[in-house]
């Protein structure tokens, strides 16, 4: 397969002020933000592995992101309630709950769909995470519906910033394929109605495919951003394979949005490294570029980092995931006297399913 | 009386007032028109959206999801179908979670016939909502119902789907509501917006009470030990007239149940019911193949097969794609009361 590339960017929108790049003039903050890559990466070919071996039914997640996902973990205000920055995210975001501080296990115990599964119980597959303390809201296999979900955590927010009390921002992501769903068209349309702008990051991480089929085939726009502009809605394209790009165009596109409380659209390009899931194979693909080769030539280079740092990056970070996958190994799955656990949020039902009376 | 529209603008009011409402949206829902029924004229929290059903169910989600209290209103539900995976979504959050994300929404539309409103405002939801899990689903008969179901739905820690019947909207109840004012001049006068113009209008809100009928539970409207009809909606007063007609003919007193709720039902109520009389009728308007009242004939055939009197039936819908404005075709296409008065009249009269 020939690997059609995304519609080129426009470099005048590819910028980052001066005081959002700054971070990486930090030999410590680049080496910790190379750290982070690199366990976000690992996790990612553990859990494949977890497949490969029967740990697991499927994988989907996000290799190739970590640029991107690492900046963006970094970059949100973590915590529960309208005052924080809400998320709404799809199944690629493993690496941003990292950097924003989860460890390996839930996901391991989410991929073999154990009960001790924090998200779900062991009810969904991995990558679909939810955590109330950090306004993760629950990621849904449905593409593109977290663009409308999250019109209404903007709005929220959007009231509670007219009635003066500290607000966070809404944060949504998605990937290139989807914005074809009307439901991002609607995000354009609600996020910008006269009056009632929303607080809205909106993220579309552009890998170039949709499963197997090419952007380039179904995508007649030049950039995905360009949308915007028919709404006045602030956009940018970036190159998500260099962290310090993609976290200065974050950066000040989350700035922009706390600032204004206006919606942006921020355009990324990312590699995927390992195809669209287990079900194209989750194999190595040869010809994307990786964000995280690409940051570690660069700090060698400058001598920020040494050979031996690198290798113990990866030890570390395959070690937590050993450690993780070791106390899964004996956990259960959840016991299939449950299901109907949760089908209501007050055990109040009455009538209702046959020879069950409630 | 207050009719339905007023009752259910008098629960979202008293919704807003008291039970932490912030949000009541949809298409021409605030300001000038308050509803295409009128049931949300001059609240405080209502809003306009786009006109974009996905976008009102999405935003209702993310509202919750923020702690916050959304009643969303799709217009008509003819309009309801391209929001289904947004529903099954809002229906599957506290399940697929474990628990920890549940929804507390109420999206409100009207459905059924009756209005002479062509394919597309004559469209019932109930079969393909009870294909919801997750959801309780309303569907009142009466202003009073509207009023306590409404309550309920808001303060109910789940989605609740409150459906009402467009046929009886705009149709005056024989009951006052709790603090609703006896002149219904007077109501009239406080909370129904004067035509033309709107701009300076607010409601005066009469201090209403708290009524909440509890989702789940049947009412019997009518006794007996005969036969049992049970339905919702704007067939219950049908059910009722026919049952008093034959009644009238010597054939038997027939039982009418109306279930109020669809999900979760009272089985024990029905279930009551056809013990008593070993006949029952399932009636609704809603297409019959894959009909709610199928599920209900398939627990009667389980749970009652071998101490029922005649043939249970379902008496429904055609399986027609839309239903037609010309008045034969409207009536070919949904129980008439002479349908009703055939069915009922051979389960009374059928030989054991
Ligand atoms: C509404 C919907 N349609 C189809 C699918 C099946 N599906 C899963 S992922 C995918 C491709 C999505 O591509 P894109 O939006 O570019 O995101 P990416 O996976 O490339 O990050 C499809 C079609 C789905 N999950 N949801």
């Amino acid at each position: 397969m020939t690997a059609v590339r995304p519609p080129p960017f426009r470099p005048a929108l590819a910028r980052g002020s001066a005081r959002s790049a700054q971070p990486f003039k930090d030999r410590e903050f680049a080496r910790a933000f190379l750290r982070e890559m690199v366990r976000a990466r690992v996790l990612e070919e553990r859990l494949i592995r977890m497949v490969r071996t029967g740990d697991g039914f499927f994988w989907i997640g996000g290799p190739g992101e970590e640029a991107f996902a690492t900046s963006l973990g970094l970059l949100v205000d973590k915590g529960a309630g309208l005052a924080h920055d809400y998320l709404h995210l799809h199944y690629r975001s493993n690496g941003i709950l990292l950097s924003m501080g989860e460890p390996m296990l839930p996901f391991v115990r989410q991929m073999k769909n154990v009960s001790t599964d924090p998200y779900s119980g062991g009810r969904n597959f991995v990558a679909h995470a939810a955590k109330k303390e950090w306004n993760l809201m629950p990621i849904t296999s449905t593409i593109e519906t977290q663009f409308l979900v999250a019109l209404g955590t903007a709005r929220a927010q959007w009231r509670a910033r007219k009635r003066g009390e500290k607000s966070g921002v809404t944060v949504v992501v998605g990937g290139d394929a989807g914005t074809a769903e009307g439901d991002f068209a609607s995000a354009l349309v609600w996020s910008s109605r006269p009056g009632e702008e929303l607080p809205m990051l909106m993220i579309v991480t552009n890998n170039g495919y949709g499963i197997t089929t090419p952007a380039g085939q179904q995508h007649g726009e030049r950039n995905i951003a360009d949308r915007a502009k028919a709404f006045q809605i602030e956009a940018s394209v970036c190159d998500g394979n260099q962290p310090d790009k993609v976290w200065a165009a974050l950066s000040d596109a989350l700035d922009y949005v706390r600032e204004r409380g206006r919606p942006y659209l921020l355009e990324i390009a990312v590699s995927r490294l390992h195809g669209h899931s287990s079900s194209t194979g989750g194999h190595r693909v040869p010809d994307e570029v990786c964000c995280i080769d690409t940051f570690e030539k660069k700090l060698l280079k400058s001598g920020w980092i040494e050979e031996g740092d690198l290798k113990r990056f990866y030890e570390e970070a395959n070690q937590e995931a050993t450690e993780a996958i070791e106390t899964v190994r004996t956990e259960k799955w959840p016991d299939g006297s449950t299901v109907l656990d949760h089908s209501f949020s007050a055990g109040d039902i009455r009538g209702g399913l046959p020879g069950r009376d409630f | 009386m207050a009719n339905m529209a007023q009752a259910i603008r008098l629960a979202l009011h008293y919704g807003e007032k008291h039970l932490g409402v912030t949000d009541i949206f949809g298409e021409d829902v605030g300001a000038p028109l308050g509803g295409v029924f009128t049931c949300t004229q001059g609240l405080a929290t209502a809003w306009n959206t786009p006109l974009d059903e996905r976008g009102i169910i999405g935003t209702a989600i993310g509202l919750a999801l923020a702690g916050q209290k959304p009643v969303a209103e799709i217009q008509f539900c003819d309009y309801i179908f391209n929001t289904i995976d947004l529903l099954k979504l809002a229906g599957n959050s506290c399940w697929t979670s474990n628990g920890e994300f549940p929804l507390s929404m109420v999206v409100m539309t009207p459905s059924g016939a009756g209005i002479h409103g062509a394919p597309y405002h004559s469209h019932s939801f109930d079969a393909i909502a009870s294909h919801l899990p997750g959801w309780k689903i309303v569907l009142p008969s009466t202003p009073v119902d509207a009023y306590g179901l409404m309550l309920a739905a808001i303060e109910d820690p789940n989605p609740v789907l409150f459906m009402a019947p467009k046929a009886l909207l705009r149709i005056k109840g024989e009951e006052l509501l709790p603090g609703e004012p006896a002149d219904e001049k007077e109501l009239k006068e406080m909370i129904d917006a004067p035509i033309g113009d709107r701009g300076q209008w607010k409601a005066r809100w009469p201090e209403m009470g708290h009524a909440p009928i509890r989702i789940g539970e049947a009412r019997t409207v009518r006794e007996g030990g005969r036969a049992t009809i049970v339905t919702y909606g704007r067939y219950v007063k049908l059910a009722r007239n026919v049952a008093d007609r034959l009644a009238a003919e010597g054939l038997g007193e027939t039982e009418v149940i109306d279930l109020r709720t669809i999900y979760p039902y009272d089985w024990r109520a029905i279930s009551a019911s056809i013990a008593k009389t070993g006949r029952v009728l399932f009636l609704n308007e809603d297409t019959e193949i894959t009909n709610f009242g199928e599920h209900l004939l398939r627990r009667t055939i389980e749970e009652h097969y071998y101490t029922l009197r005649a043939r249970p039936r379902l008496l429904a819908g055609l399986h027609v794609p839309v239903i037609g404005l010309a008045p034969p075709l409207e009536e070919a296409s949904i129980p008439q009361e002479t349908d009703i008065e055939r069915e009922l009249r051979a389960l009374l009269t059928e030989k054991t």
